[in-house]
C-alpha cells in the first residue's frame, strides 16, 4: 500500500508543557482505509498526540496534515473531515437512538433528508429497529458502543479516531465491534485507534508504540513480533514499555 | 445557524425529559411565591389575646367588641388575678393580656381618666411592639370617637398613608425579591449544571471535536435557558398579579426588558461556574448553596441593607440581584420609567459583560 493516498502525514510533531515533552518529535504516515493502532502505556503521550490530530490542541512545533489540512491553522477544516469516539460512552442517554443520530448528524451538517434515509438504514443494519425510539440509556453497554461508533462515522468522515473504544465491553461484542471497524475500513474510512487490549492490536494493519513521548516502534504486527523475537503483541509491548522512565498517570 | 437550531432543539427535548430540571424550573418558583406571598408576611395576624375585664361595664364591653371586630386578634375572655398572669404566658398560647381594672367606667367619668394595662410576651419583641401598637390605636380611636369634646384644644392628628401600597399588602415587598431570588438561582444552577453534565458524560469532548464551534456550544446552551427563564418569569408575574393581587404599575415592556437583562447576567454567571468545575455536584453546590444565602441576605428584601455595617453594604453591591430588586420595585410597584433605573441597568449590563468575557476566556483556555 506504499503508493496509496496518505490521509495523515505527521512530521516531527511535538507538544511541550514547560520543559516536559508530552509528545517528542513523532513522525508517521497513515494511508487511506488503513487500520492504524496507536499504542502506548498510560502517560506515554497518546492522548496528547491524538488531541492535536483531532484539532483540539496546538502543537508546540512540527506539523501534521490530517485529511490534507494542517493542525496548526486549519483545525476547523480538519473537524469537518473526522469522526471521534472515546472510551467513555458519549451519546445522550435521555434521547432516543434516532434522536441521537439526528442530533449528531445535524451538528456535522448532514441534511435532514440524508439523516432520515441513512438513520433508518443504520438502525436496520444494527438490528435495532424495535429500539429505535427507545432512550439510549436503556440499552446494554455493548450496543451503546456499537451505536456510538456508527454515529461517529455517520457523516462519512475520511478518518475516525477511536480512543479505547472497547473499554469494558465483553469479548463477543468486541469481536462484533471489530467487524464493524473492518467494514468501515473497507469502505475507505481510515481508522486511527488506541487500545490496551493486545489481541485487538493484532487486528490492526500497522501498529505504533509510544514510549515517553517518542514513537519507539511502527510496523505491521507480524514484523514487530519478528523484530522483537516475540510470539505475541503482548510481549512486544511489554519489552518496549518496560524501557519507559515516566510513570503512568 | 442550522446547527445551532439542531442543538437548541435537542436541549429543549432534554429539559422536558428531565423531571429534576422541570421541578427546579417550574416547581421552585411556584412554591416560593406561595410561601413568601402567604406564609412569610411581616404582618402580625391572629394574635391570641386574653382580656381580663374586672369592670364589665358599658365602655369595656364596647372596647372588647371593637377588638374582636379586627382580624388581628383572637379574643379569649377570663377574669383573673395578677398572680395568674405569668402562669398564663408560660402556657404558651396567649401572647398578650389586656386588663381592665375594677370600676373602669366609673373612674373615667368621675376622675376624667382611667387606666388599662397591656402586657405582651416580650420574648418576640417585634411582635410584642406590633400588638401594643394595634391595641393603643384601637383605644385611641375609641376615645376620640366617644369623647370628641374631651380632647385637648390643640391636637396633632396624624394621617398616615402607605404610598404605593395603600392596602398594606404584606407580600408586596417580597414579590420583587422573590423574582430576583428565583431567577438568580434557577438560571445560574440550570445553566451551569447542563454544561457540566456534558463534560461529565463525555459528550462535550465529542462536541468539541465536531465542526460545531466551541463558543456556539455556550450559545446553544444559553438560548433554551434564556427562553425558559422568561417563561418562568411570566409564571411568577401571573401568580403575583392574580394570586397575590399585586398590580404592575409601570411599563410591562420595560419590566420584561430589565428581566431579560438580569437573566442574561445570571446565565453568564452560570456559564462561568460551569467552566470552573467538572462535576455536576460541585456546580449545583456552588450555584444553589453558594448563591442562596448571599442572594437572600444581600438582595435587601428580607434584611434592610441600610441597617448593615458598611462592609456588608459594600459586599452587597456585587450581588446582581440587589440591583434587579431595586429596578423591579421601581418599575413594577412604583410605576417609574427607565429614567429612574438607568443607573442600575448600566450596572447589570457591566456585570454581564464582565462575567461573560471571563467565562469565554476560561472556556478558550480549557481548549488549549
Amino acid at each position: 500500500m506504499a503508493m496509496e493516498e496518505k490521509v495523515i502525514v505527521c512530521k516531527e510533531l511535538t507538544k511541550r508543557f514547560g520543559d516536559f515533552y508530552a509528545v517528542d518529535k513523532i513522525s508517521f504516515d497513515v494511508s487511506k482505509g488503513e487500520i492504524f493502532g496507536f499504542l502506548g502505556a498510560n502517560g506515554a503521550g497518546k492522548t496528547t498526540a491524538m488531541r492535536i490530530l483531532c484539532g483540539l490542541s496546538y502543537p508546540s512545533s512540527g506539523d501534521a496534515l490530517v485529511a490534507g489540512f494542517s493542525v496548526r491553522n486549519q483545525q476547523e477544516s480538519i473537524k469537518k473531515n473526522i469522526g471521534y469516539m472515546s472510551q467513555r460512552f458519549s451519546l445522550y442517554e435521555n434521547l432516543s437512538i434516532l434522536e441521537n443520530i439526528e442530533f449528531f448528524g445535524g451538528v456535522y451538517g448532514v441534511s435532514r433528508k440524508e439523516i432520515k434515509d441513512r438513520s433508518y438504514k443504520l438502525v436496520g443494519e444494527l438490528g435495532l429497529q424495535k429500539e429505535a425510539k427507545k432512550m439510549v440509556g436503556s440499552l446494554p453497554l455493548g450496543w451503546k458502543q456499537k451505536l456510538a461508533f456508527s454515529v461517529s462515522i455517520f457523516h462519512h468522515p475520511k478518518i475516525v479516531f477511536l480512543d479505547e473504544p472497547t473499554g469494558g465491553v465483553d469479548p463477543v461484542t468486541r469481536r462484533q465491534f471489530w467487524d464493524m471497524i473492518y467494514d468501515a475500513s473497507a469502505s475507505g474510512i481510515t481508522i486511527f485507534v488506541t487500545t490496551h487490549y493486545m489481541d485487538e492490536a493484532e487486528y490492526c494493519n500497522r501498529i505504533s508504540v509510544m514510549v515517553d513521548g517518542k514513537m519507539e516502534a511502527l510496523d505491521t504486527p507480524g514484523n514487530l513480533k519478528t523484530k522483537y523475537g516475540s510470539d505475541s503483541m503482548e510481549d512486544v509491548f511489554y519489552k518496549l514499555a518496560r524501557a519507559a522512565k515516566r510513570t503512568g498517570d | 445557524m442550522k446547527q445551532l437550531l439542531v442543538f437548541v432543539k435537542k436541549e429543549f427535548k432534554q429539559v422536558f425529559r428531565d423531571p429534576r430540571t422541570l421541578l427546579i424550573m417550574f416547581g421552585l418558583p411556584i412554591a416560593q411565591i406561595v410561601l413568601f406571598g402567604f406564609a412569610l408576611t411581616s404582618e402580625v395576624k391572629n394574635i391570641d389575646i386574653l382580656i381580663s375585664d374586672h369592670s364589665k361595664d358599658v365602655v369595656t364591653t364596647e372596647i372588647v367588641s371593637k377588638i374582636k371586630a379586627t382580624n388581628y386578634f383572637i379574643v379569649h375572655e377570663k377574669t383573673m388575678g395578677d398572680q395568674e398572669i405569668e402562669k398564663t404566658f408560660k402556657g404558651g398560647k396567649i401572647q398578650c393580656i389586656l386588663i381592665f381594672p375594677d370600676g373602669f367606667n366609673n373612674e373615667l367619668i368621675h376622675q376624667g381618666k382611667s387606666e388599662v394595662q397591656i402586657i405582651a410576651d416580650g420574648t418576640d419583641p417585634n411582635t410584642a411592639k406590633t400588638m401594643i401598637n394595634y391595641l393603643t390605636t384601637i383605644l385611641n380611636e375609641y376615645q376620640l370617637q366617644k369623647f370628641p369634646s374631651s380632647a385637648l384644644r390643640y391636637q396633632i392628628r396624624t394621617e398616615p398613608r402607605m404610598l404605593f401600597n395603600e392596602e398594606d399588602n404584606g407580600s408586596m415587598n417580597y414579590i420583587p425579591g422573590v423574582m430576583a431570588l428565583i431567577l438568580m438561582l434557577v438560571c445560574t444552577a440550570l445553566t451551569s449544571v447542563s454544561i457540566v453534565k456534558e463534560k461529565e458524560l463525555g459528550t462535550m469532548e465529542i462536541l468539541l471535536v465536531s465542526p460545531f464551534r466551541p463558543v456556539m456550544v455556550l450559545v446553544a446552551k444559553a438560548v433554551p435557558y434564556f427562553i425558559l427563564s422568561l417563561v418562568n418569569f411570566t409564571i411568577i408575574l401571573l401568580l403575583s398579579v392574580f394570586l397575590l393581587h399585586i398590580d404592575v404599575r409601570g411599563s410591562l415592556l420595560l419590566l420584561y426588558a430589565e428581566s431579560a437583562l438580569f437573566i442574561l447576567t445570571c446565565l453568564s454567571l452560570g456559564l462561568l461556574i460551569s467552566n470552573s468545575t467538572n462535576a455536576q455536584q460541585t456546580a449545583l453546590l456552588i450555584s444553589m448553596m453558594g448563591m442562596m444565602l448571599p442572594t437572600i441576605i444581600f438582595t435587601g428584601f428580607i434584611f434592610p441593607l441600610e441597617n448593615m455595617p458598611w462592609i456588608l453594604r459594600t459586599v452587597s453591591n456585587i450581588v446582581p440581584s440587589k440591583w434587579y430588586f431595586i429596578i423591579v420595585k421601581a418599575v413594577m410597584l412604583k410605576g417609574l420609567g427607565f429614567r429612574f433605573v438607568w443607573k442600575e441597568t448600566l450596572i447589570l449590563i457591566f456585570m454581564t459583560v464582565v462575567l461573560l468575557s471571563v467565562a469565554l476566556k476560561k472556556f478558550k483556555i480549557r481548549l488549549q
